[in-house]
């Protein structure tokens, strides 16, 4: 199938790369910058820290220019920057790896991320913390790019980690409601749950292959045993779990929804989701030698296609639909990753392009929002389309690109991931025709209530299109959701295949039976869901339903109740058992051995009699003693 | 044996057996007799007997210092040390300690049992004596003198400066501190009357012993009025002794005359 | 020639009855005394064992053993005056601060 020889030694770094290095720095830097100096910055700082991942931004593309012009071999360079500690045998080298891989998130990572900044500048003009909002912003963007462009898994980590930290703040940056500073601790403990995971795959890397490396754990890989690949595997598919939102530790998501929308994008669409999918491609070696590791990948994907789909469908909040649908297109991604060499340039393809058009959605939903009084019931929305054109507009070509539209950019990603699944098995192909059904069906659902049918408004609403500052970047995506797909489809396989080593499919724009079959398929989803929504009138109130099928969707699948019944509740009676027990236990037996000891000695008291003449006898007694095993010693 | 060089001592063995008993008895006498004094007393007779044994064991300077230090000093000091301390009833002969008594006099056996064992196996040969060695340097005294500010010398600077600090930490120890200012005669009057006022103690000075005609001597009470002897024209240690002097003949005198005058004033009445 | 165990008998005898003193006598100037007498009785050992050896080794001892003697007796008597001081009897029974 593959030859993973093929994969070329990355070169060493010259010229335009040995300042990739600024492209994590200048962010952070920013980020401290903007914390330290406090109310100084409050004018500017919203201004530095867009300035500074626009430079980032530039840097990704002259690098990725760069590479265009280098043969393919030479694409791929490395940057050591310096040495982080030895031990022992252990060598730790902070360095980067720009290849075809990393640059391709980088620019999606800066370019969507300066959008998001610029868009930011407009929804936060009336937060008094906007400066700060920025710092956190901007250390996002320095952790995603260190975790993307490091050469070796523990520096991954340590961006991984930053990832995990950025959106805590962020989430939790309304920290005075109670629900968002809850919400930033859901995310950040799930997050450790994985992180254990990757801790736990990096030192069975180290144990195993002497380093961290991705060349080396890549050219080590194959020379594994099937075993050790395996457990290694799948500790990285729970740590992809954790930050991708995977289930089991799916639930952090749809809380996540409690940071403000800027956040929600960045999380959702260029940084924080994609870390998994980026691991798994990553690790393709391993996963390549670990089959059992690649298929509970695709497992776990195609559920959580599914349930995140399911989801989607029977929420009210117009941002917990997107991440439900977030959950199932990241599920797309990680299918296609999981099923090999066949997948991963579709999986990185769909991850650019739902990159693009879900922060298109995002964003547009933002702007919604802006116009709503911060309002998120889309039962309270309808007919938003005459007064807000521009969101309207990027938010069709949003919608349009994921259900998969012909020449739309999701078109072109999802349907090759489809007809990979079929190709791979057809059970697991049906069950990706039926997630692009189920999203067909909810995003119409979305677009039904929120831009159509009758004005459903609270008093007081006086819905308005957005500021040009924050309409801008709409424009921007909507172009990128539009188009990127077709730039991309045909170039992507063999832009990607040095670094990965997958093998090309023969792509061509007529569509194949699965294709076509996709396509009758959304259709289905699309005219469902307009004779559900569309012809009817939608009740203000969600209207009570016995039905167990709304009722999960709306519980998001009971995935709180689950984590409540399996985890939180033994683990409250393990405490309390635990606590019982010192009380009970360990503290009856140390205060009995205390007072055993107490009596004990209130007897042997009483032999100090305090009288001296008792302990002259007493001597006496003693040396008779010593006298008496002297003479038996003689004796004897 | 050295007969020749100890004109003292006649002869070892005669000198043995004879001081031998006397020793044991002044032993016994310490550990028996009920007052302190008779104690130290007896305990005089067992060092001038033991140094009496050095003598005959050739070793005349030890014979002179147990003699010196002793009897002389040690010995001198607890009767010192008994002066200051009083006259006190003497020990009550009734055992405080339940089972002390029994159970020295076993333990004390025992010693003795395991301390005949340990002699009684251990010698074989003949004494040695130390004749020569006291020949080597022309005496005893100058044989140990050698011993001394030559193999010793360390130990005895040791014991000099163990001396010193002896005598330094007996004068710590016996000396007190004056806490306040030394009363003056005003101070005293002022206290006596503070403890008239609140106490209602006699103010004056106490009676005299002997108020009688007969007899003024120590050891007899000042009687009061109604003919009973006040106790505290007596000292306490001299009543601790039992040595006062029964007043009842003393007081006869007086009392047969007061008992004629009263004759006298009751004819006169009539 | 007589029989120089008589001496160390004899030592053992004074020994045990000085023992005996310290265990059974409540006064402390008599149970003091006591200590002194075996320290005799030890001294006349060590003179004898000197007779028994031909060294004057043991007679040295007995000198210095006479020197701490007195050392002792100085600073014991010190005490029980002291303590007299304090406590107007000279019983070692009274003396119980050993005791709780």
């Amino acid at each position: 199938m593959i030859l993973l020889e093929t994969i070329a030694e990355p070169v060493a770094a010259t010229g335009m790369f040995t300042w990739a290095w600024t492209m994590i720095a200048v962010p952070a830097v920013v980020a401290g910058l903007l914390l330290v100096a406090g109310k100084l910055s409050d004018a500017w700082g919203h201004l530095l820290a867009t300035a500074a991942v626009f430079w980032s931004f530039a840097i990704a593309v002259c690098l990725f220019a760069e590479q265009l012009l280098a043969p393919a071999t030479e694409r791929a360079v490395s940057a050591n920057l310096y040495t982080w500690f030895t031990v022992g045998q252990w060598d730790f080298q902070v360095g980067l790896l720009v290849d075809q891989l990393s640059i391709l998130f980088a620019m999606l990572i800066t370019g969507v991320g300066g959008l998001i900044h610029v868009y930011s500048i407009g929804y936060m003009s009336h937060d008094p913390r906007r400066r700060r909002f920025f710092a956190y912003l901007n250390l996002f963007i320095a952790a995603m790019l260190l975790l993307v462009l490091a050469d070796n898994y523990l520096v991954l980590f340590v961006g991984w980690e930053g990832v995990g930290l950025a959106s805590y703040l962020l989430i939790s940056f309304w920290q005075h409601r109670p629900a968002a500073a809850a919400a930033g601790t859901k995310a950040f403990v799930m997050n450790r749950v994985g992180d254990l995971g990757m801790l736990m795959a990096i030192s069975t890397m180290l144990a195993m292959f002497g380093s961290s490396k991705f060349t080396e754990v890549n050219a080590g890989a194959a020379g594994t045993e099937p075993m050790w690949a395996t457990l290694i595997g799948l500790f990285l598919l729970l740590g992809a779990c954790g930050k991708s939102a995977q289930v089991p530790l799916q639930a952090w998501l749809l809380d996540a929804m409690e940071g403000p929308t800027p956040v929600s994008a960045l999380i959702h669409a260029a940084t924080m989701v994609t870390a998994g999918v980026y691991l798994v491609v990553r690790s393709h070696a391993l996963f390549e030698a670990a089959p059992i590791a690649q298929l509970a990948v695709v497992i776990v994907a195609t559920v959580t296609l599914l349930a995140g789909a399911w989801i989607g469908t029977s929420q009210d909040d117009i941002k917990k639909v997107l991440a439900g649908s977030t959950m199932s297109q990241i599920g797309y991604m990680m299918l296609a990753a999981g099923i090999g060499p066949a997948g991963y340039a579709f999986a990185i393809f769909h991850l650019i392009t739902h990159g693009f058009f879900k922060a298109n959605m995002f964003l547009g939903a933002g702007s919604v929002m802006h116009g709503m009084n911060d309002d998120v019931n889309m039962r309270h929305y309808g007919g938003l389309s005459k007064a807000m054109k521009v969101t309207f507009l990027t938010f069709a070509m949003g919608y349009l690109a994921i259900i998969g539209f012909p020449f739309f950019s999701g078109y072109f990603s999802k349907d090759h991931i489809i007809e990979a699944a079929f190709a791979d098995n057809t059970f697991i192909g049906i069950c990706a025709l039926i997630g692009a059904g189920i999203t067909a069906f909810y995003m119409t659902r979305l677009m039904l209530m929120t831009f159509f049918g009758e004005e459903r408004w609270l008093p007081g609403v006086h819905p308005h299109e957005s500021p040009k500052v924050m309409t801008i970047p709409l424009i921007v995506l909507a172009v990128f959701s539009v188009g990127i797909g077709a730039v991309m489809n045909f170039w992507i396989q063999t832009w990607l295949e040095p670094a990965l080593g997958i093998h090309a499919h023969e792509l061509s724009l007529v569509p194949t039976p699965v294709g076509w079959m996709t396509m009758a398929v959304v259709a289905l989803g699309v005219v469902a869901a307009w004779l559900v929504f569309g012809r009817s009138s939608i009740p203000v109130v969600a209207p009570a339903t016995n039905n167990p099928v709304t009722l999960a969707g709306r519980n998001v699948l009971f995935g709180d109740q689950v984590n409540d019944f399996l985890f939180v509740t033994p683990a409250v009676a393990l405490a309390s058992a635990v606590d019982t027990t010192d009380a009970k236990g360990i503290d009856t037996a140390v205060d009995g051995l205390g007072r055993a000891f107490l009596g004990l000695s209130t007897q042997l008291r009483r032999l100090q009699t305090g009288y001296a003449r008792s302990y002259a006898l007493t001597m006496v007694v003693g040396v008779l003693l010593v006298g008496a095993v002297l003479i038996l010693n003689l004796v004897g | 044996m050295n007969t020749l060089l100890l004109p003292l001592v006649t002869g070892a063995e005669v000198t043995f057996w004879v001081v031998a008993p006397l020793t044991i008895l002044g032993a016994l006498g310490l550990v028996l007799s009920k007052r302190a004094v008779y104690a130290a007393l007896s305990v005089a007779v067992t060092m001038v007997g033991l140094a009496a044994l050095y003598a005959s064991l050739d070793a005349p300077f030890l014979a002179m210092v147990q003699i010196i230090v002793y009897t002389g000093a040690v010995l001198m000091m607890f009767l010192f040390v008994l002066m200051m301390v009083g006259i006190i009833t003497p020990d009550s002969t009734v055992e405080s300690l339940k089972g002390q008594r029994v159970m020295a006099i076993l333990g004390g056996i025992g010693i003795l049992a395991f301390l005949f064992f340990a002699i009684g196996g251990s010698l074989y040969n003949e004494p040695a004596t130390v004749t020569a060695a006291n020949e080597q340097f022309g005496g005893n005294v100058e044989g140990l003198a050698n011993l001394m500010f030559g193999r010793y010398v360390f130990v005895f600077e040791l014991s000099a400066a163990l001396l010193i600090v002896a005598a330094v930490g007996a004068m710590l120890l016996a000396h007190n501190e004056r806490v306040r200012e030394r009363k003056g005669q005003p101070e005293l009057a002022a206290d006596r009357m503070y403890a008239y006022k609140t106490k209602g103690e006699h103010p004056g000075s106490l009676p005299n012993s002997g108020v009688y005609a007969g007899s003024n001597a120590i050891g007899v009470g000042a009687l009061l009025p109604d003919g009973t002897v006040s106790e505290k024209s007596i000292s306490q240690t001299l009543a601790l002794r039992g040595a006062t002097i029964d007043p009842a003949p003393l007081t006869q005198v007086t009392g047969s005359t007061f008992a004629a005058i009263e004759a006298v004033r009751d004819e006169d009445e009539d | 020639m007589m029989n120089p165990e008589n001496y160390l008998i004899l030592a053992a005898i004074l020994f045990v009855i000085g023992a005996l003193g310290v265990m059974l006598r409540r006064n402390a100037l008599i149970a003091f005394l006591c200590v002194e007498l075996m320290l005799n009785a030890c001294n006349l050992a060590f003179v004898a064992g000197s007779h028994i050896t031909g060294t004057l080794d043991g007679q040295t001892t007995a000198f210095f053993v006479m020197v701490v003697a007195a050392a002792e007796v100085v600073v014991g008597l010190a005490i029980i005056v002291s303590i007299y001081k304090t406590r107007r009897s000279t019983s070692v029974d009274d003396a119980n601060l050993l005791k709780l």
